[in-house]
């Protein structure tokens, strides 16, 4: 579908559903689905989803969704082969999109973990850094979140099913939070809510709970599938969670360092403050 | 729908203890009432039953970039300013399905979804979300095409303002010439005082609630005193939107360094624009169903401060931050002069207390004003 | 609701003309009887057109205001809903609602020579006027049409712009920015035509249409030549989601293309064109 003079789809399209390393949340998000796994069955041929099914049928595929990050050697044959055999590739999920809260080692000796955890370490195959899909193939669409949003992911399937190439919104979450009538907690409750920074597909969840967005659908108007817009001003916001809400920098470093931490908006500004 | 001109009766004294009387009578009449709630930390307008549903013994504080709650020993019960929201999402929904569409035989037909039109009293109307209903009714109402959705939900409204007698450190309606005091547009207008109130009406509907309360002729001395109280919640503002010059000293700003400067500031997160009393822009969604026999067309409200507001085929005229705000803010106090007739500021000041980062407008018309150094 | 300029009224697909790969003309025709014999039109007005369960595109209306029974509208494969609009057959149906926005100033236009300056791959907007003058030829003065692409293989319409070349009293002059095998007109940028025209400022009337900085520095040069900016008429381009002025997208400052334009007199919007970021 990176095309963009593809005639509709016609057919059932093949999909496939396929995982590295992640919690399998965002897999479950689509079993969620269940007022519409009926009507998604005869739009769409389920061809591989292990979560889901053990008929596990081979590529090619028209879409594959990707769930999870790279994380071990056997993992890189494992994705240039399933762009081969896929039209168009979608990640979902913090972990394929933007190498998830395990790529929080990438600030850490991997070896470490390994002595600490394993009496054999030497058995362990693991690369020292977990890094999102798109750093190794063509990514088509990315799905963010933690997990990602079911509404959104059907909204995505309903665009390609059509022929039209999917619309997947970037402003910031205050936008849908706003339209859902939330009162901000941050200006109300002093609390330092990401949202301002972090892009919109969650339907405000945190907020709708009082609670301050952790920034779990990634930096706002990035995408490593489109060219970017505005990079998010972290660093206005961060000065205002300094300056008023009286957050300490290592509280910054946690801050921004989280679910999609090594996403190069929210690591500057963990680097920024990881310094002072 | 109301209007300011149908004061017949002298201002009457409406006691406190009467106060429930003005429920009743609403309600008989058939309104559903809203009014300020306490609700996530702010107020927000939901429904009012019985006087003990009001925010009683709490007051606001808002600075630019915050809004807290406060213990209050007053009685009163419109000791709280105002919230997040002005009138806007209530005749402007957030979010409206339109037209839902059905697929059938290689065609399809639009079915038009009609808006709640429950008849609806909003209690604690303040003078500057008056005059930003004012202004929507203008883009909505008196243009080429009056939009039904808005219309209806409109002519369903009864409107009782209270005037302020409080300000924050975030207003400037005086500057603005929208209040303290509600001028216009409202059925009844009260102004609060700790035993009493004094209650006028402002329309033909608000007459006839009038006439169902328990009142009494106000003395010159209490009108007085009222409007004294008015007059130093007016003096008491410490930030204004000077006029002169407005729409041209804008547009003559384009390529001031200052936009750089608050740029670096900040967040293209929309908040302002979803605050702002007066902000109309709005958007479409399409959401078929996966049979592809049904779809919805959505009215959502958006932002100039979005990636997609500027963007056409390929170009984005808008892409920087800086971009979004100049429009924002040029649009707000110049270009809505030219389009129409009045600007599209009330000086509720909802968009620097809500502004995460506590950016002020009237700071920034100002620097914007100064030659560039 | 008695008046919903919301409301979507399906039309059918009669005729269909595919003129490039991603270019494709459509004759609709509305399928209410009553409104099919209610809809009028300007040369140069717009219809915002749906594609069930993807959304509306605004899209200017290229046949003759005379018979509104039929809407011309040419496409270009650029975005979601032209998309799937562009790959549309014959028979398939469509949603329309319009017509909105300032059309061309053809009452203005009559008894003056007419100068019609385009550029880039979208000139459909004054295709329907320079139609419209043709159907009405001895009502206007002198026609000359400029055409200027970027590169050869970006001339649309050759076939069109041949047969204007036959009309009466007509000049019909191509450019390109970059010179090809089988480019046989001058080569060289839009403006650089001008210099060969000769104009009577006083009695000339200009339409233009393509991209906005183009547009600003071929008028520019056409001031320096003794035309005033108020016989100048520019057609701009915005993003549009309601075409009815209140959804905010297409302002250009003070203006609402969408209803005070697209369509837009010169001098009221020199101020405005090709400033970054506006």
């Amino acid at each position: 579908m990176s095309e963009s003079n593809k005639s509709p789809i016609r057919k059932r399209p093949r999909v496939a559903v396929v995982k590295f390393a992640s919690c399998d949340g965002c897999q479950l998000s689509i079993l969620n689905l269940e007022d519409d796994l009926l009507a998604l069955g005869a739009a769409i041929d389920i061809a591989y989803f292990p979560e889901a099914s053990s008929d596990m049928q081979a590529g090619p595929y028209d879409i594959a969704f990707v769930e999870g990050s790279i994380t071990c050697p056997e993992d890189l044959p494992r994705v240039l082969e399933l762009r081969q055999q896929t039209t168009t590739l979608i990640t979902i999920g913090a972990c394929a999109t933007s190498g998830g809260i395990q790529a929080l080692r990438n600030w850490s000796d991997i070896e470490a973990f390994k002595r600490a955890v394993y009496p054999n370490p030497e058995y362990i195959q693991s690369l020292s850094t977990s890094t999102p899909i798109s750093e190794h193939v063509t990514v088509d669409y990315e799905l963010w979140g933690c997990p990602i949003d079911k509404q959104q992911l059907l909204g995505v399937l309903t665009d390609l099913l059509q022929g039209v190439k999917p619309h997947i919104p970037r402003h910031s979450v205050c936008l849908d939070c706003k339209r859902q009538g939330h009162v901000c907690v941050l200006v109300a409750k002093g609390l330092p809510c990401l949202g301002p920074v972090t892009r919109t597909g969650c339907g405000a969840i945190c907020p709708s709970m009082g609670r301050d967005c952790y920034g779990c659908f990634g930096p706002a108007e990035h995408d490593s599938a489109r060219p970017p817009g505005v990079p998010p001003n972290t660093a206005s916001l961060a000065q205002q969670f300094h300056q008023h809400l009286q957050l300490i920098p290592v509280e910054m470093v946690r801050r921004f360092r989280g679910i999609n931490g090594s996403v190069q908006p929210f690591q500057e500004e963990s680097h920024a403050w990881e310094s002072k | 729908m109301s209007s300011g001109s149908v004061q017949t009766l002298p201002l009457q004294l409406f006691l406190r203890e009467d106060f429930p009387q003005l429920l009743q009578t609403l309600k008989q009449l058939g309104y559903q009432t809203l009014g300020p709630v306490l609700s996530q930390g702010a107020i927000q307008w939901k429904a009012i039953t019985t006087p003990e549903d009001f925010p009683i013994d709490w007051k606001d504080q808002q600075e630019p970039g915050s809004y807290r709650l406060e213990p209050d020993p007053s009685p009163r019960y419109f000791n709280i300013v105002h919230g997040p929201e002005s009138l806007k999402p209530l005749t402007f929904a957030p979010r409206e399905t339109l037209l839902v569409l059905d697929h059938q035989n290689n065609t399809f037909s639009a079915k038009d979804i009609q808006p709640d039109t429950t008849p609806t009293a909003i209690l604690g109307v303040r003078a500057c979300d008056l005059a930003g209903l004012g202004i929507q009714d203008q883009i909505f109402l008196h243009g080429t095409y009056p939009d039904p959705y808005y219309q209806q939900r409109r002519e369903n409204l009864f409107l009782i303002a209270v005037n302020c007698t409080r300000a924050h450190a975030t207003c400037f309606c005086a500057s603005m010439e929208t209040g303290p005091k509600a001028q216009q547009g409202f059925d009844l207008s009260l102004t609060e005082a700790d035993e009493d109130f004094l209650i006028e009406a402002g329309s033909v509907k608000g007459l006839k609630v009038l006439d169902q309360l328990t009142s009494s002729i106000a003395s010159e001395e209490r009108i007085k005193e009222d409007e004294e109280r008015i007059g130093a919640c007016a003096a008491s503002q410490t930030r204004s939107l000077p006029k002169a010059n407005l729409p041209a000293a804008l547009y003559e700003a384009h390529d001031h360094p200052r936009w750089d400067h608050v740029a670096a500031r900040c967040l293209s997160c929309t908040n302002c624009t979803m605050v702002c009393p007066t902000c109309f822009c709005h958007g479409v969604e399409e959401t078929p169903s996966l049979d592809f026999q049904q779809s919805e067309h959505t009215r959502v409200w958006d932002s100039c401060f979005t990636p997609d507001h500027g963007y056409i085929h390929g170009k984005n005229f808008r892409p920087t931050t800086k971009d979004r705000y100049r429009m924002w803010l040029t649009h707000k106090l110049a270009a809505w002069i030219d389009q129409f007739g009045t600007s599209g500021c009330v000086g509720c000041g909802r968009c620097i207390a809500w502004c995460p980062v506590g950016i002020d407008l009237t700071e920034e018309v100002q620097a914007l004003s100064q030659p560039p150094l | 609701m008695t008046l919903n300029p919301y409301l979507i009224h399906p039309a059918t697909i009669v005729e269909r003309k595919q003129e490039s790969t991603d270019i494709v003309t459509f004759r609709l025709q509305l399928t209410d009887p009553a409104l099919q014999e209610s809809f009028r039109f300007e040369a140069g007005q717009f219809n915002m057109l749906y594609v069930f369960g993807v959304g509306e595109v605004a899209i200017s209306i290229v046949s003759d205001p005379d018979e509104p029974g039929f809407l011309d509208h040419t496409i270009r494969i650029v975005g979601r809903v032209t998309q799937i609009l562009g790959h549309m057959q014959i028979g398939e149906s469509v949603g329309v609602r319009g017509p909105f926005g300032q059309g061309w100033p053809m009452k203005e236009a009559k008894g003056k020579d007419v100068l019609i300056v385009t550029g880039g791959l979208g000139c459909a907007p004054v295709v329907g006027a320079i139609e419209y003058i043709f159907q009405r030829r001895g009502e206007y003065g002198a026609m000359t049409i400029l055409h200027g692409v970027k590169t050869p293989h970006d001339l649309l319409y050759r076939e069109r712009y041949d047969a204007w070349r036959h009309q009466p009293n007509t000049k019909v002059l191509l450019t390109s920015d970059e010179p090809g095998k089988t480019w046989h007109s001058h080569v060289g940028v839009v403006t650089e035509l001008f210099d060969d025209l000769e104009l009577e400022p006083d009695n000339t009337l200009v339409m233009m249409c393509g991209p906005e900085i183009m547009m600003r520095v071929a008028c520019n040069v056409l001031t320096h030549q003794g035309l005033r900016p108020d016989s100048m008429y520019v057609s701009l381009e915005r993003h549009m989601e309601c075409g009815i002025g209140l959804c905010g997208h297409c302002q250009l400052g003070p203006f609402f293309l969408c209803k005070d334009g697209p369509v837009m007199r010169l001098d009221r919007v020199m101020p405005f064109m090709g400033k970054v970021g506006v």
